[in-house]
């Protein structure tokens, strides 16, 4: 039995320590929001923030965790988050939607390292993470829409 | 120990029989957004096809409720394009409501309320039909809908139903000063009679359509709580994954399922037609199930190709002749007299759709004896027969719930429903009694084959002394999308598949003599329509060889083309309209640098591009698009742009990388390592510019797909002067300037 602090509620989890925190969120914990789209870190469509910190969960082991704080899409708050959110939907950055739990919380992480980035600080923060729809050119305006309503 | 024999490919026969059953008793014809008629003339008859004849059917699209909500029942699969926000728009306009109060609902499957007006009576998404084939039906069904609103205003306030104003969802009557919302007539306005010819809107008096209006869903996409086929979670459900062969046509030999078996949270192994179906308690337990499965397989009947044999193969094929999609006058002759001949070649690779969630769909036995699909559900009436046929009951027996799809690029549309049929058969070899949600994981999705086809284009033209085409002989060989599919007989003339020549064949450009001639490939690799179909390697070669042949008469490309367009008016426009935006001019801006311009009619839209690109030795990079569009008239100006915006980013990894290769029949590129999409730091600027227009709108999910590549090609000659043709561009043997 796993214990695991998700956006702030404790869960017991039980299953195999190897397997990837992805499925334990998707599958065990019944928390969809974050996705699955390669298993191998190709695309960032699994991105949790694990102590803050944007993580691919396909690549965390279930028994690799510990105490770390998870945050997942459904948990995810605060002033930078409210900011992303918002940016995100005055511009309808979202097509099919898939990546974009993965690409909110890869700006969220940025944003929160970063309160003014570059187009090249968004490169290279956002290069993990793979839209098939392309929204990439709004995406990268809403990155810069919420960071002027961070200033 | 299973020992059961079981071909890969093609689909179990029992459910190409359903599907034959389903789709005779509908009686009628089955068009996926291919142009039946190849009339042998680029002039072909102008015109849409008319979708106006329906009735006013406000009860099946258009639901008002006590809250003030107004629900529009969506038909189609929404899997990015918006379509959703665009239906919902033309529904809200007639009625007059008020864009807050709007909501929709995917549509249970039912193909008598529901069937896509240009597949006849099939219920399905593709083609870019949506908002075109929605047209005139939404329009007339919100127009209902406000109609059976306003008498039940009148008949409560005793004045005529004339006098009553609708605005914002607001009725309102100005002599007596009554006002109500909709909500407050939701109940009375269902008694009354449904009109049959309700009075619709001039365009001038449109509110809603042309502005800029919130997608609808970019709330629910944007906080996790979207519920896609992949985050279905019913009661009791297991979680299946596939082996399936490693080469096309291959048969199961043995299976060893005892180390699967042995694994925690393993349920159960079963065999069926595509291959072998480990079922567990969870995903990640079904994939370590699957590793640990033991299969021999039978390659007697299986594909063995590899690429380089297969593109050999192609070149051999086009070197003789082939059967004629379309022709006029003697090209031959009209080439041999020419004053210039040109002559180019133009290879195209399998590509995989790849859609950012992978195929999926759970399946369970209802109480009352029906079952319950749930799915991205993109061919509805399709998957109902087949899954009917597998699981032995009728087709009414089989209900779909629709749900968001992440992506699909046309993977979802299969004339065999494969991924449905797979969950189907599991649930019936597992005995059916708890819900089987089958999962393709990212591996099974890029090799698992229905790719975009390969293809191989000749063509040969003639200049005469001023530079005008004399005549152009095009030969295309690939493999059908539709030949040996249950769409054959409705689709396929004289062995010639509209989808292999459409955007070439039916060219808009005033050719003087031509011959377009097809070889049908016939390698066991099954093939699908990809996001913009035929369009998608025929605008490349159209695309570029008129390129060709405007340097080759010493012309500006821009003018060229609009030489030979004039006939043409729509696609004149819009790439007049893109060149003007672009700043267009026919020399490189700095060496390395350069524009260059692609024109290109695909699914009744008009699309131009200008594409500018840095080349240097080995690497592009592609700085800015400038797009002009004309879809007719723009309901979601922003969703348009969207969707050409998208598509610059969906065909970019196209353009510069992506390609199915086999070794010895087995795809090469397993997941998104090797087979990578365009990632941030490789999206140029995209402006789009909308061509105003009163004309019936048309589909922009895939027309935006064909013009890029060859707007990049013909940029990348204007800075370097070097030619790349194939597809993914040849990177490499760019030498720089």
């Amino acid at each position: 039995m796993q214990k695991l602090t998700v956006n702030g509620r404790t869960f017991e989890v039980d299953a195999d320590p190897e397997m990837p925190l992805l499925w334990a969120i998707r599958d065990h914990l019944n928390l969809t929001g974050t996705k699955y789209g390669c298993g191998i870190a190709q695309c960032g469509a699994c991105t949790i923030h694990l102590d803050g910190q944007p993580t691919r969960a396909c690549q965390t082991r279930l028994g690799d965790v510990g105490a770390a704080r998870i945050t997942t899409i459904e948990g995810l708050q605060g002033p930078v988050a409210e900011a992303v959110r918002t940016a995100w939907r005055s511009l309808d950055v979202v097509q099919c939607g898939y990546c974009q739990s993965g690409q909110i919380m890869s700006a969220v992480g940025l944003l929160t390292e970063n309160r003014k980035p570059t187009d090249a600080d968004i490169d290279g923060a956002m290069d993990g993470n793979v839209c098939r729809c392309g929204t990439y050119q709004r995406i990268r305006a809403a990155i810069h829409d919420a960071a002027r309503t961070l200033a | 120990m299973l020992n059961a024999l079981a071909t890969r490919r093609p689909a179990p026969s029992a459910s190409r029989r359903a599907f034959l059953r389903g789709s005779a008793a509908a009686g009628g014809a089955l068009v996926i957004g291919v142009r039946l008629e190849l009339s042998g003339s680029p002039a072909r008859a102008a015109g849409a096809p008319d979708f106006s004849k329906v009735p006013a059917q406000p009860n099946a699209f258009v639901r008002v409720a006590a809250d003030d909500s107004v629900t529009v029942v969506i038909k189609h699969l929404d899997m990015g394009q918006g379509n959703t926000t665009g239906l919902a728009t033309i529904v809200a306009e007639e009625l007059d409501a008020d864009w807050g109060q709007m909501r929709t609902a995917f549509a249970p499957a039912d193909a008598a309320l529901y069937n896509n007006l240009a597949f006849g009576p099939i219920q399905g998404t593709g083609g870019s039909t949506a908002v075109a084939n929605s047209w005139i039906q939404l329009r007339k069904a919100g127009a209902a809908a406000r109609a059976m609103l306003v008498a039940a205003a009148a008949a409560e306030w005793r004045v005529p139903a004339g006098e009553i104003t609708v605005e914002k969802g607001v009725l309102r009557h100005a002599r007596t000063g009554k006002e109500g919302r909709f909500g407050a007539f939701a109940a009375a306005a269902a008694t009354q009679a449904v009109p049959e010819n309700p009075t619709l809107k001039q365009p001038a008096d449109f509110r809603l359509i042309g502005t800029r209006l919130p997608r609808l869903d970019s709330g629910i996409k944007t906080d996790g709580s979207a519920v896609y086929a992949l985050d279905v979670r019913r009661p009791n459900q297991l979680t299946a994954v596939v082996a399936r062969a490693p080469r096309f046509g291959a048969r199961l030999a043995s299976v060893d399922d005892k180390a699967a078996r042995a694994l925690p949270g393993v349920v159960d192994v079963v065999t069926i037609g595509s291959g072998v179906a480990v079922v567990a308690k969870d995903t990640w337990s079904a994939m370590k199930g699957r590793e640990a499965l033991r299969l021999t397989w039978d390659d007697a009947g299986a594909e063995r190709q590899s690429s380089d044999q297969q593109v050999a193969a192609y070149k051999a094929m086009a070197d003789r002749p082939g059967l004629v999609a379309a022709k006029r006058g003697d090209a031959a002759g009209a080439i041999k007299g020419a004053a210039k001949v040109l002559e180019a070649e133009f290879a195209f690779p399998y590509l995989a759709h790849a859609p950012m969630e992978p195929l999926n769909a759970t399946i369970e036995r209802a109480a009352d004896g029906g079952y319950d699909i749930y799915a991205g559900s993109q061919f509805q009436t399709i998957e109902q027969a087949v899954a009917a046929g597998i699981l032995g009951t009728t087709t009414d027996k089989v209900r779909i719930t629709t749900l968001w799809a992440g992506g699909s690029f046309g993977r979802r549309a299969t004339a065999s429903a494969d991924y449905i049929a797979e969950a189907a058969a599991i649930l019936r070899a597992t005995g059916g009694t708890r819900p089987i949600h089958l999962v393709w994981t990212r591996e099974d999705d890029i090799t698992g084959g229905y790719y975009r086809p390969a293809a191989y284009h000749r063509i040969r033209a003639g200049l005469d002394a001023k530079g005008a085409i004399t005549g152009w002989e095009h030969t295309i060989v690939g493999k059908s999308i539709i030949i040996g599919t249950p769409l054959e007989a409705m689709i396929v003339k004289d062995g010639v598949d509209a989808t292999t020549v459409e955007g070439a064949a039916d060219t808009p450009y005033a050719l003087p003599a031509y011959r377009f001639e097809v070889h049908n490939a016939r390698e066991g690799v099954p093939v699908l329509w990809w996001r913009s179909v035929g369009h998608s390697h025929t605008a490349q070669a159209m695309e570029v060889f008129v390129d060709e042949l405007a340097h080759a008469a010493g012309q500006d490309p821009v003018a060229y083309r609009l030489g030979l367009l004039q006939q043409a008016p729509r696609l004149s426009a819009a790439l007049a309209l893109a060149a003007e935006k672009a700043g267009w001019r026919g020399r490189a801006a700095a060496p390395g640098r350069g524009l260059g311009v692609a024109a290109h009619e695909s699914f009744g839209s008009y699309v131009a591009m200008v594409a500018d690109v840095s080349a240097e030795a080995g690497k592009v990079k592609v700085n800015r698009i400038v797009a002009a569009v004309d879809v007719g008239v723009a309901v979601n100006p922003d969703v348009i742009r969207a969707q050409v915006e998208g598509a610059v980013g969906f065909a970019l990894s196209a353009v510069l990388r992506n390609r199915i290769t086999f070794k010895d029949g087995e795809v090469q590129e397993k997941n998104f390592d090797a087979y990578e999409p365009t990632r941030m730091s490789e999206m140029p600027k995209v402006e789009v510019h909308i061509v105003p227009s009163t004309a019936a709108p048309t589909g922009i999910g895939e027309p935006g797909v064909p013009v890029l590549a060859p707007a990049i090609a013909n940029a990348i000659f204007a800075a370097t002067g070097q030619r790349l043709r194939s597809l993914p561009l040849d990177l490499g043997a760019l030498r720089g300037v």
